[in-house]
C-alpha cells in the first residue's frame, strides 16, 4: 500500500513539468552559480581592475607597474579607455574621479621621489608611500592589491632591495669600506643588467613571500563617511529580488481572472486588452515602488540609510526599477497558463536572475564571463543604479545608463506580454 | 433604472445570420439564424454541450466566428455601440473575489465609461434589484452561492444595457434562490428588455421565455413558443407515463414493443385518443407486467426535445 501511495505520487510528479524543474534543474543551476563564484577556478577567478598614476616615473616606479602589468589577476590602466583616441594619464585627482565613479575599486598613485628610496624594512621605512584610493564597497580588492604591489616589489626590484639592504647595513652595522662599497656597486651594476635583460624577456620569475617592504597609505574615497557600508547595497540588492517575486505574483492576478472568467466580462465591456495590461502594468509598478519606500524608509529609520539625501535619485531608480519588475511579472504571467506553472516559472527564473545578478552576493565576486551575464537581469542595472545613488553619491544625469536599460527593458518586456496576451482576447 | 443608450430605433435588438463556430473538428455553432425583439426573452433550450455558450460567447464578441453576422441594435457586434447596447451574464462567477457587492458593481459600472452620480445610483439600483442592498459592503467570496449569482447578474446590466445574454444563470442554486432571480429577470422584461436566456432546464424556459429556440449540436432545431413547439411536435397527442414494477429489460422490450420509451425508469407512449390507454394496460397486464401507477398528461418542451433528437435535455 505504501508503494502505491507512493507511485501515485510519482505519477502526478511525472506530469508536473514545473515540479520536476524546480525539484532537479534549480538545485543544479543553484550549484553551478554557488560553484562559479566560490569555487576557485583558476581561469575564471575574478580580475581587479587596477587605476595607477606614476608621478614618480623613476627607473623603480616604472619597474614596479611593468610587474604589476605582468599580474595576472589585475587589469592595470594609466589612462581611461577612450574610443575616440587616445586619452591622456590619469591623474591623481581623475584616478579620484574614477574610483568614485565605480570605473574602478582601487587606485595607486606612485608619488614623486618614489624611486630614491622605494623600499624600506621595520618602522624606519623612510620612504615615499604608496597612496591607495579605495572604494570602501569593495572590501577585496584593496587588499588583494596591496599582496600584490608587495610581491611586484620583492621579484621585480632585486637591485634596489639589494642597493637598499647595503644603505641599511652601512648605516645600522657601522660603515662600510671604500673596497666593500665599489664591490657592492659592481654587483648591484649586474643585478640591473640582469633586471633589464629579463624586461626585455618580458619573463617573470621568483615568488617571494613577504609585505610590507613598500609604504602604502590607504585612503578610501567612496563610502569613509557611510554610517553602514554595506546597508544601502543590501537594501537595494535585497530589494529587487523580492520586487520580482511580488510583482510576478501580483500579475498573476491576470490568470485568476482569466480562469474565472472576469477576463472575459471586462474585456466585452469597453475595456480593450492593452488598456487592461496597462492598467496593471500601472498598479504593479506603483506596488513595486511603494515596497521600495518602505523598505528604504525601513532602512533610513533602523539603520541610518541616508535616504533623504538622495531623494531625486531613489525616486528615479525606483520608478525605473519598478516598472521593469512589474513588465517583467506581466510578460511571466502571459506566458504562464496556471498559477501553479506562474509560481515554479517565476521563483526558478527569478533566483538564478538574483544570483547571477548581484542580489546575493557582489558581482565583483563573480568571474568575468558571470559578470557579464549578469548585465542580462534587471538586478544587476537596478542595484548598480541605486549603489550610484547611495554609494557614490553620483548626480541623476549619471543615472542615464541604468534608466535606459530598465525602461527599454520594461518596454520590451510590457510588449511581449501584450502579444502573447492575445490569447485572451477571443476564442 | 434608465439606458443612456440611443440604439438604433428601427433595428432589431439582436439579429443573426447564419452564424458558424468550429473549434478545430467540432462544428460548435452551425449556420444559427436568429432575431429578438424588444422586450423579448428567448429562450436558448439545449443540453450540456449543444453550443448554447458558444453562441452566447460569439455575440459578446468572445468568440470569433468563421462565417456569418451578428448584429446589435444594427451595429456590428465587436463595436463599441453593440458593447454598449449589450449585457452580459456568463455562466460562471465573473466578480472578483475580494471586492464588496458595492465595489464590484463599481469597476465593471466604471468599466463601461459609467462614472459619478450616475454610476452611483446605477449601483443602488442594482443592490436593489438583486436584494443585495443588505450585503453591499460584504466581499463577493463571502456570499452565499445564490447571492453570488446575483450579484453576477447585476454586475451584466448594472450598465442599463437593452440586451441582456444570460447563460445559465441559475446553475447550482437553491430553489429560493432560483425563484428570487426569476423575479429579477421578469422585472428586467416588465422595463423592456430584451433577453437571452440558455438553460437546460425546460421549467425555467417554460416560466421566463416568451419564445424558445432548440438548439442541438450547434444547430437551431426549433423555434417558437412553448405551445407552438408542442404542437407542432405532438398536435393534439397526449403521453401516458406508466410505472411498472418487475424486471428492468422485460419491461423495456414491452414498452419498446409498444412504441414507447424508458425515461428515467418510467414508460412513456404518445397516444391520439385516452381510450387508447385501457387497451395498454390490458396488454401489460397479460404480459405480466406489474402496473404501480399511470398518469395522461399534455406533452411538453422535455417531450419537445425527446421527440426531435431522441435525447433528454439533461443528457
Amino acid at each position: 500500500m505504501i508503494w502505491n501511495i507512493a507511485r501515485t505520487a510519482l505519477i502526478a510528479l511525472r506530469r508536473d513539468r514545473a515540479a520536476l524543474a524546480l525539484s532537479f534543474v534549480l538545485p543544479v543551476v543553484f550549484f553551478s552559480i554557488f560553484a562559479a563564484v566560490f569555487g576557485g577556478q583558476r581561469d575564471t577567478t575574478p580580475k581587479v581592475s587596477l587605476i595607477v598614476v606614476d608621478q614618480d616615473q623613476s627607473r623603480a616606479s616604472q619597474e614596479l607597474l611593468r610587474a604589476l602589468k605582468r599580474e595576472s589577476s589585475l587589469v592595470v590602466s594609466t589612462r581611461p579607455e577612450s574610443k575616440k583616441g587616445t586619452m591622456p594619464d590619469y591623474t591623481a585627482a581623475t584616478a579620484e574621479a574614477a574610483v568614485k565613479a565605480g570605473d574602478a575599486p582601487v587606485a595607486l598613485i606612485i608619488p614623486k621621489g618614489f624611486g630614491q628610496n622605494p623600499i624600506g624594512f621595520g618602522p624606519d621605512n623612510g620612504g615615499s608611500s604608496i597612496e591607495l584610493l579605495n572604494d570602501e564597497s569593495d572590501t577585496i580588492a584593496p587588499q588583494i592589491v596591496v599582496g600584490l604591489l608587495q610581491k611586484a616589489a620583492m621579484t621585480a626590484m632585486p637591485a634596489e632591495m639589494a642597493e637598499q639592504g647595503m644603505k641599511y647595513t652601512d648605516k645600522y652595522i657601522g660603515g662600510l669600506t671604500p673596497d666593500q662599497r665599489k664591490t657592492m656597486a659592481d654587483n648591484l651594476a649586474s643585478l640591473r643588467k640582469i633586471e633589464n635583460d629579463r624586461t626585455l624577456n618580458g619573463s617573470s620569475n621568483g615568488d617571494s613571500n613577504g609585505a610590507g617592504i613598500i609604504a602604502v597609505k590607504t585612503r578610501a574615497v567612496v563610502g569613509q563617511d557611510k554610517q553602514n557600508p554595506t546597508l544601502s547595497f543590501e537594501a537595494a540588492a535585497i530589494g529587487v529580488m523580492f520586487l520580482l517575486f511580488t510583482a510576478s505574483g501580483s500579475a498573476g492576478a491576470l490568470l485568476d481572472e482569466a480562469e474565472s472568467g472576469t477576463l472575459d466580462r471586462v474585456l466585452s465591456s469597453r475595456v480593450t486588452m492593452t488598456t487592461l495590461l496597462a492598467g496593471k502594468l500601472t498598479f504593479n509598478t506603483l506596488l513595486a515602488f511603494a515596497q521600495l519606500v518602505v523598505m528604504f524608509l525601513w532602512a533610513w529609520a533602523a539603520f541610518k540609510v541616508d535616504l533623504f539625501g538622495h531623494i531625486p535619485g531613489f525616486v528615479v531608480m525606483g520608478l525605473c526599477t519598478a516598472f521593469a519588475v512589474a513588465a517583467f511579472g506581466m510578460m511571466l504571467a502571459s506566458i504562464c497558463h496556471t498559477r501553479a506553472q506562474l509560481g515554479a516559472v517565476s521563483t526558478l527564473l527569478i533566483l538564478v536572475m538574483s544570483a547571477v545578478g548581484g542580489s546575493m552576493f557582489p558581482r565583483f565576486l563573480m568571474p568575468e564571463a558571470m559578470q557579464k551575464a549578469g548585465l542580462f537581469t534587471i538586478n544587476a542595472w537596478a542595484i548598480d543604479g541605486f549603489t550610484k545613488v547611495f554609494w557614490r553619491d553620483l548626480p541623476v544625469w549619471q543615472l542615464w545608463q541604468q534608466v535606459s536599460v530598465l525602461l527599454a527593458t520594461g518596454v520590451v518586456l510590457f510588449v511581449v506580454a501584450r502579444r502573447i496576451g492575445r490569447r485572451w482576447e477571443s476564442a | 433604472m434608465k439606458t443612456e443608450l440611443s440604439p438604433t430605433a428601427t433595428a432589431a435588438p439582436l439579429a443573426i445570420d447564419a452564424l458558424v463556430k468550429r473549434f478545430a473538428q467540432v462544428t460548435a455553432v452551425d449556420g444559427v439564424s436568429l432575431a429578438v425583439r424588444s422586450g423579448e426573452c428567448l429562450g436558448l433550450l439545449g443540453p450540456n454541450g449543444a453550443g448554447k455558450s458558444t453562441l452566447i460567447r460569439s455575440i459578446v464578441g468572445r468568440v470569433v466566428p468563421d462565417s456569418g453576422r451578428v448584429m446589435v441594435f444594427g451595429h456590428p457586434s465587436d463595436s463599441t455601440s453593440a458593447r454598449l447596447a449589450l449585457g452580459w451574464v456568463p455562466q460562471e462567477l465573473a466578480v472578483y473575489p475580494r471586492l464588496s457587492c458595492r465595489e464590484n458593481l463599481a469597476a465593471f459600472g466604471r468599466y463601461h465609461g459609467s462614472g459619478g452620480q450616475q454610476l452611483a445610483k446605477a449601483v443602488d439600483w442594482c443592490l436593489e434589484w438583486a436584494a443585495l442592498k443588505d450585503r453591499a459592503g460584504e466581499l463577493a467570496k463571502n456570499l452565499s452561492g445564490g447571492m453570488k449569482r446575483r450579484l453576477n447578474m447585476a454586475a451584466g446590466i448594472l450598465h442599463s444595457p437593452k440586451l441582456v445574454l444570460m447563460d445559465e444563470p441559475t446553475v447550482g442554486v437553491d430553489p429560493q434562490s432560483r425563484n428570487r432571480i426569476f423575479e429579477m429577470i421578469e422585472a428586467l422584461k416588465a422595463e423592456g428588455t430584451a433577453i437571452i436566456y440558455t438553460t437546460h432546464y425546460m421549467e425555467e424556459a417554460e416560466r421566463l421565455c416568451d419564445r424558445i429556440a432548440i438548439i442541438d449540436h450547434g444547430r437551431i432545431i426549433a423555434e417558437g413558443t412553448a405551445e407552438e413547439l408542442v404542437r407542432n411536435a405532438f398536435a393534439s397527442r397526449s403521453q401516458v407515463v406508466a410505472h411498472f414494477d418487475g424486471d428492468p429489460d422485460r419491461i423495456a422490450q414491452w414498452v419498446e414493443g409498444h412504441n414507447g420509451r424508458m425515461v428515467d425508469a418510467t414508460a412513456q407512449f404518445t397516444i391520439e385518443r385516452s381510450t387508447e390507454i385501457a387497451g395498454l394496460l390490458d396488454d401489460a397486464a397479460k404480459s405480466g407486467l406489474a402496473l404501480v401507477d399511470v398518469s395522461l398528461r399534455r406533452p411538453n418542451l422535455e417531450s419537445v426535445f425527446l421527440h426531435l433528437t431522441g435525447r433528454e435535455l439533461r443528457e
